[in-house]
């Protein structure tokens, strides 16, 4: 039996009690049967997509409109990072906080930028690193920077450990979240070998004039208290035709992030891999990251 | 059996798809630089162009101290090498590659590319340097002097952006506003009192 037929014999039974009684905001109700997102055909997405729309226009007073772009055929995202060239300033941060919409307060970020002392034990070892590092300039003399973020795993942890198949990998390669049907059981947090998961623990607060408005469903719409969340690749941009670049690989201002498609052999992604010394992080893990370190000096 | 049968397809396919493969690569290597899509060079206020002051001057070939351009600390290769081995000396408002011909302030790249042959060579690729725009469509190359000074290339060094809040204290953030960086506007926080 599925979850919405398990519910609705559930519902029939106990409705008075656990159920929000009929007459009170339809919505609700129609939030509780929402079918799983992969099992939702085109008239279902724009439904579902249509009452968040409204929604949010109730909460936020503004119109954030919410795409549910599907994958575009014979794409394999992949992610490049130039360690010699990273200068640790975070500016990669605060442009995906504003570019997804995360929470300012419970305060959360996808990105995290590691600084590591030069000749010190590392790669394997991250717990040396420094994160809440605050100089007054950087790079600091004889230190280097290593930003952190979702790697996309071709063999994802986080997806095998979720109960209720809330999290998975899109034909893309983009490991996403349905935060409509995440329980917060936060089992994916400890199967993530790289910190990348993140969880609202209280409800995310955004000003609204820094909200963006321009959401994927999979992507930067605005999230629940008790949902999981993470790196995307700004999925809401890079299935844009022609799709932009990640809001991380824009803002960089030595051109340290790279980012195209595996698939394309003349893509930047897949030159570097070629040409450049690559590694990805804990590959002892088996988890096949998307995303390749690098060195071009 | 069935093995057999699918290595058998395999085959075929690879024998078939193979030539296509190549051709694609021959298609592919050309030896002129195209023009690439570029950011606009940035110029000293009012500097731009030099020939309206140089033009009704007589050009001084000699390697000296300058009177003029005195905010311009050569800081490249400079035992080697001074204006005018880049700058033309006829046409101010042109740069000089070392075998005589002249490019364009816009394509200054041609002349950065004389020296650093293989970052030019990542550059074009797209490895070196910063782009924006489509990963499958257009984009814009920034220009190597929009983030190197030509007369003293190593980066300068920036503040950081604020730390993260540690995980006690996430919920310290009194506002967030947004600041402008290269055009893009960013929600930065402000801590409650100092953050331990
Ligand atoms: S913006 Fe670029 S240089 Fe700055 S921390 Fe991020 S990756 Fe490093
Ligand atoms: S880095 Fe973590 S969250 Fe991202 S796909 Fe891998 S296991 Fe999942």
């Amino acid at each position: 039996m599925n979850r919405r037929g398990f519910l609705k014999s559930a519902a029939l039974g106990v409705g008075g009690i656990l159920l929000p009684a009929k007459d009170s905001d339809a919505s609700v109700w129609e939030a509780f049967f929402q079918k799983h997102f992969r099992e939702m055909n085109d008239k279902e997405k724009k439904d579902v997509v249509a009452r968040l729309e409204i929604e949010y226009m109730q909460k936020y007073k503004k119109r954030i409109t919410v795409k549910s772009t599907p994958a575009l055929p014979n794409v394999l995202y992949g992610y490049g990072l130039d360690l010699s060239r990273c200068i640790g300033c975070r500016r990669c941060v605060y442009a995906c906080v504003t570019e997804n919409n995360q929470s300012r307060k419970p305060q959360i970020h996808y990105i995290t930028v590691l600084q590591f002392k030069q000749g010190e034990k590392w790669v394997s070892d991250l717990e040396e690193a420094k994160k809440y590092y605050n100089a007054e300039e950087v790079p600091e003399a004889g230190h280097f920077y290593m930003p952190v973020q979702c790697q996309q795993c071709e063999r994802p942890p986080c997806v095998k450990v979720c109960p209720t198949q809330a999290t998975w990998k899109e034909p893309d390669g983009i490991v996403v979240v349905d935060y409509n049907w995440c329980i917060g059981c936060r089992y994916c947090m400890a199967a993530c070998p790289y910190g990348a998961r993140k969880f609202n623990w209280g409800e995310p607060e955004i000003p609204l004039d820094e909200i963006n408005t321009e959401t994927h469903y999979l992507g930067n719409r605005p999230r629940l208290r008790g949902a999981v969340e993470k790196c995307t690749f700004c999925v809401q941009r890079v299935r844009e035709n022609p799709g932009r670049y990640p809001a991380c690989v824009e803002i960089c201002p030595v051109g340290a992030r790279k980012f195209g498609n595996l698939l394309d052999p003349n893509s930047e992604i897949r030159t570097l891999i070629e040409t450049k010394r690559v590694f990805r992080l804990k590959e002892e893990l088996n988890t096949q990251p998307k995303f390749y370190y690098f060195f071009s000096l | 059996m069935n093995n057999k049968l699918i290595y058998c397809l395999m085959f075929c396919l690879t024998a078939f798809f193979l030539p296509l493969y190549a051709e694609a690569l021959d298609n592919s290597t050309t030896d002129d630089i195209p023009k690439y899509v570029t950011t606009k060079p940035e110029f000293t206020e009012g500097l731009f162009p030099c020939s309206s002051c140089h033009a009704s001057m007589e050009p001084n070939r000699q390697r000296r101290e300058l009177g003029f351009h005195t905010e311009i600390q050569l800081n490249h290769a400079q035992k080697q090498r001074w204006c005018l081995d880049c700058h033309d000396s006829s046409n101010r408002d042109m740069l000089k590659l070392a075998n005589g011909d002249l490019v364009s302030f816009e394509t200054s790249y041609n002349l950065c590319g004389q020296c650093h042959g293989n970052v030019f060579r990542d550059w074009k690729t797209g490895i070196h340097g910063k782009r924006v725009g489509y990963w499958n469509g257009d984009k814009t190359y920034y220009l190597c002097v929009n983030c190197h000074s030509p007369h003293s290339p190593r980066f300068k060094a920036v503040k950081p952006m604020p730390e993260p809040a540690k995980p006690q204290d996430v919920n310290k953030v009194q506002s967030t506003s947004l600041v402008e960086v290269g055009g893009t506007k960013l929600s930065i926080p402000q801590y409650k009192g100092r953050i331990k």
